[in-house]
C-alpha cells in the first residue's frame, strides 16, 4: 500500500501544465484510487467524521470569533448577542458548542478502535502517536474555548484546572502566574485563552496532515490486524474512491443527524446551567464539573489524595497512551482472535463509563442507596471517590498488565489474508500455537 | 563531510580549529537563541499596570460582628471577617488540637485586633472560594472538593494542604486597613 503507484494520467493541457510544475491534482487523484483493505467496517468511518468535525469548528469558530469580545466586562455580552442579535448566531454558536461534544465522542470512538484493532502496533506506531498528541490538543482546544464565554462555569473550571499547574513543587507558583498573566484568573488571562483557542485548531490541522502521512506510508489496518502481502493487495484491496468515499459519506449523514438533533432540538443538553451565569470571582458553583467529555480525567485527578499526585495521575493518563505500542508485546493486533485482551478491553470501555459517572458526582456522595457502609482511609467505601479510585487502578491496570497478557494468552487462528476467511472458511485458517 | 574524500583520516581525531568553530558557532547560535525567545515569553508575565494594582485599602466600620465582607484584591476575593468572641474563644482553644498546618490563632491575626480576621479567600487546593458556615469546624467549608476551615481559617480536613492565606496588610489607623 505504502509503495502505491500512481494510475493518474493528466488528460487536458492544463492537468499536464499543473503535473511538471505542481503536482497537486496528481496528488489528490493518487489518494483517491488508494488501495485499501477490502474489509473495513463502520469504525472506520470515524477518521473521516474527524476531519470533518475539525473543519467545522474551524469555519464556526472564526465566524464567532467576528463577533466576541475577549474582555473580562463584556465577554459573556458578547456571545449573548451572538445568540440574539447576530444574524444566525444561535446556530452558529450551538453548532461550535455541540461540535465539541461531536468531536469528542467521534475521537473516543476513533481512539477505542484503534485499540481494539491493534492499529498502535509496528509499523503504525506514529500514527498512534500523532494522534495522541491531536488529542492531547484537541483536549487543550476544548477547555480553552469553554473558558471564552465567561460564564461562572467557564471562571471557576478555569481556576481549578490552572491551579492544578500551581501544585508542581517550586516552579508551580512562577508558571501559574506566568500562564495566567498576573496574581489570578482575569482579563490577561481571558485574552491569551482566546489567542490560543485559535491557534491549537490549527496545530491540530498540521498533526492531521502528519498522522495521515504516517497512514499512507505505513498503510492500514483492517480488523483482521494482518498486513496485506503484495502478491494479494489486488484481491484484497479496493480503490479508495468510490467504495470508502460513499461508505464515510454514509456514515457522516448518520453523525450529522446526530449532531443535529443536538443542535434543534436540545442544544443545552451537554452544557451546564452555572454557565448561563456571568462570571463572579467572588462566589463558586456549588458543584464544580468539566464538560462531560472530560469527567473520566477529573475522576482520575480527584481519586489520588494528593495534590500533585492527582495531577501526575490525571496527566500519566494521557501519557501513557503514547507508550501503549511499547507495552502490548503481543504480535496479533485484532482483539477478535485474542481472547484475554478481548474481555479486558470491554470492560476498560465500561470502565470508562463508570470514571466519567465519578466525575460528574460529589466525591461524598453514596453510590447505591443512602447509607454508609466503613471508612477506608479518608472515606466511605461506598462513596464515588472510591469507586472512582478502583476505576483509575482498572483504567492503568488495563495497560499496565499487557506485556503478561501478551506471555499468558493464547490467541485464535488468524487467517492468513483478508479475502480467504469469507470466501473458504476452513481452507483459509492457518493453525496458529 | 566526515566522509570527505581528500581527508580519509583527519576527521574524528583530536579536536581542530574547525571542529571549535563549529562548536563555538552551535553554541553562539543556541544562545542567541534563548536571548531571543526571552523577551517572547516574559511579556506573557504580568504586565506593569497588572503588578500596579498591588494594594488596596479597607474600612473596617463597614463589617458587623458576626459577619464578613468580600472584597476583591488582585482578582482574588478578600474575606474580612469580623469575629464573634465564641469564634475566637474557639479558634484559640482550638490551636492545640491536630493540625494539618499548624499555627496558633494568634499569629493569624494582628495583636490588639483580634476580632477581625483578615484572609485570602481562594481555597489552598484549587483556588475556589470556601463558603461561611456549613464546614464542621465552625469556619469556611469548600464545596469544589470538600475542604473544610475553622474559625480562624485553619484547613481542619479535606484535600486542601494549607491553611488560607492571611495577606500582608496593616493598620492606617483603628479603622483602616490596608491589604498587599
Ligand atoms: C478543535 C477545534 C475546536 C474546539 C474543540 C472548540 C471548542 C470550543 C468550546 C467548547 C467552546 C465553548 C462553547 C460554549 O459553551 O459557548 C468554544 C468557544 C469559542 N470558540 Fe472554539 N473550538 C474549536 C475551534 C475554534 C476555532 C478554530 C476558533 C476560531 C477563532 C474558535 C473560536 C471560538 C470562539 C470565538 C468561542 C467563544 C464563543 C462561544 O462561547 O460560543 N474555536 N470553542
Ligand atoms: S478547591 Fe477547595 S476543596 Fe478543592
Amino acid at each position: 500500500m505504502s509503495d502505491h503507484e500512481s494510475t493518474y494520467v493528466p488528460k487536458t493541457a492544463f492537468e499536464r501544465w499543473m503535473d511538471s510544475r505542481l503536482p497537486i491534482i496528481r496528488f489528490g487523484a493518487d489518494y483517491m484510487s488508494l488501495p485499501t483493505p477490502r474489509n473495513l467496517n463502520y469504525w472506520w468511518t470515524f477518521g473521516g467524521i474527524l476531519m470533518l468535525c475539525l473543519g467545522i469548528q474551524i469555519v464556526t469558530g472564526i465566524l464567532l470569533a467576528m463577533h466576541y469580545v475577549p474582555n473580562t466586562e463584556m465577554a459573556f455580552e458578547s456571545v449573548e448577542r451572538i445568540m440574539r442579535d447576530v444574524n444566525g448566531g444561535w446556530l452558529i454558536r450551538y453548532v461550535h458548542a455541540n461540535g465539541a461534544s461531536m468531536f469528542f465522542i467521534a475521537a473516543y470512538i476513533h481512539m477505542l478502535r484503534g485499540l481494539y484493532y491493534g492499529s498502535y502496533k509496528a509499523p503504525r506506531e506514529m500514527i498512534w502517536i500523532v494522534g495522541c498528541l491531536i488529542f492531547f490538543l484537541l483536549i487543550g482546544t476544548a477547555f480553552l474555548g469553554y473558558v471564552l464565554p465567561w460564564g461562572q462555569m467557564s471562571f471557576h473550571g478555569a481556576v481549578v484546572i490552572t491551579n492544578l499547574i500551581g501544585s508542581i513543587p517550586v516552579v508551580g507558583g512562577p508558571i501559574l502566574t506566568w500562564l495566567q498573566g498576573g496574581p489570578a484568573i482575569d482579563n490577561a488571562t481571558l485574552n491569551r485563552f482566546f489567542s490560543l483557542h485559535y491557534l491549537l485548531p490549527f496545530l491540530i490541522a498540521g498533526c492531521v496532515v502528519l498522522h495521515l502521512w504516517a497512514l499512507h506510508h505505513a498503510g492500514q489496518n483492517n480488523p483482521v490486524g494482518i498486513l496485506i502481502p503484495k502478491e494479494r493487495q489486488a484481491k484484497d484491496t479496493l480503490p479508495f474512491h468510490p467504495y470508502y468515499t460513499v461508505k464515510d459519506g454514509f456514515a457522516v449523514i448518520l453523525f450529522l443527524l446526530l449532531f443535529s438533533y443536538f443542535v434543534f432540538f436540545n442544544p443545552n443538553a451537554l452544557g451546564h446551567a452555572d454557565n448561563f451565569i456571568p462570571a463572579n470571582p467572588l462566589v463558586t458553583p456549588a458543584h464544580i464539573v468539566p464538560e462531560w467529555y472530560l469527567l473520566p480525567f477529573y475522576a482520575i485527578l480527584r481519586a489520588i489524595p494528593d495534590k500533585f499526585g492527582g495531577v501526575v495521575a490525571m496527566f500519566g493518563s494521557i501519557g501513557i497512551l503514547f507508550v501503549l505500542p511499547w507495552l502490548d508485546r503481543s504480535r496479533i493486533r485484532s482483539m477478535r482472535y485474542r481472547p484475554i485482551m478481548k474481555v479486558l478491553f470491554v470492560l476498560f470501555v465500561v470502565n470508562g463509563f463508570i470514571l466519567g459517572w465519578c466525575g460528574a458526582e460529589l466525591p461524598d456522595a453514596h453510590v447505591i442507596g443512602n447509607f454508609s457502609t466503613f471508612t477506608v482511609y479518608d472515606g466511605d467505601l461506598n462513596s464515588f471517590l472510591w469507586l472512582g479510585r478502583f476505576a483509575t487502578l482498572y483504567y492503568f491496570a488495563f495497560f499496565l498488565v499487557m506485556p503478561f497478557v501478551a506471555l499468558k494468552e493464547k490467541p485464535l487462528p488468524v487467517p492468513s489474508s483478508i479475502s480467504e476467511p469469507v470466501l473458504a472458511p476452513e481452507a483459509a485458517i492457518e493453525k496458529k500455537g | 563531510m566526515a566522509e570527505s574524500v581528500v581527508h580519509p583520516e583527519g576527521e574524528g581525531q583530536d579536536p581542530n580549529r574547525r571542529d571549535f568553530i563549529h562548536i563555538a558557532a552551535g553554541a553562539a547560535a543556541a544562545g542567541a537563541g534563548v536571548a531571543a525567545v526571552w523577551p517572547l515569553i516574559n511579556s506573557m508575565n504580568p504586565a506593569a499596570d497588572t503588578l500596579a494594582l498591588a494594594s488596596i485599602e479597607f474600612d473596617l466600620t463597614k463589617v458587623q460582628e458576626g459577619q464578613q465582607v468580600v472584597i476583591k484584591w488582585q482578582g482574588k476575593p478578600v474575606f474580612v471577617r469580623y469575629r464573634t468572641p465564641a469564634e475566637i474563644e474557639r479558634a484559640r482553644a482550638e490551636d492545640s488540637a491536630a493540625l494539618p498546618d499548624p499555627q496558633t490563632d494568634a499569629e493569624r491575626v494582628i495583636e490588639g485586633h483580634e476580632q477581625y480576621l483578615v484572609l485570602v479567600g481562594s481555597c489552598t487546593h484549587l483556588g475556589c472560594v470556601p463558603t461561611f458556615g456549613t464546614g464542621d469546624f465552625g469556619g469556611w467549608f469548600c464545596p469544589c472538593h470538600g475542604s473544610h476551615y475553622d474559625t480562624s481559617g485553619r484547613i481542619r480536613r479535606g484535600p486542601a494542604p494549607a491553611n488560607l492565606v492571611v495577606p500582608t496588610y496593616e493598620y492606617l489607623n483603628d479603622t483602616r486597613i490596608r491589604i498587599g
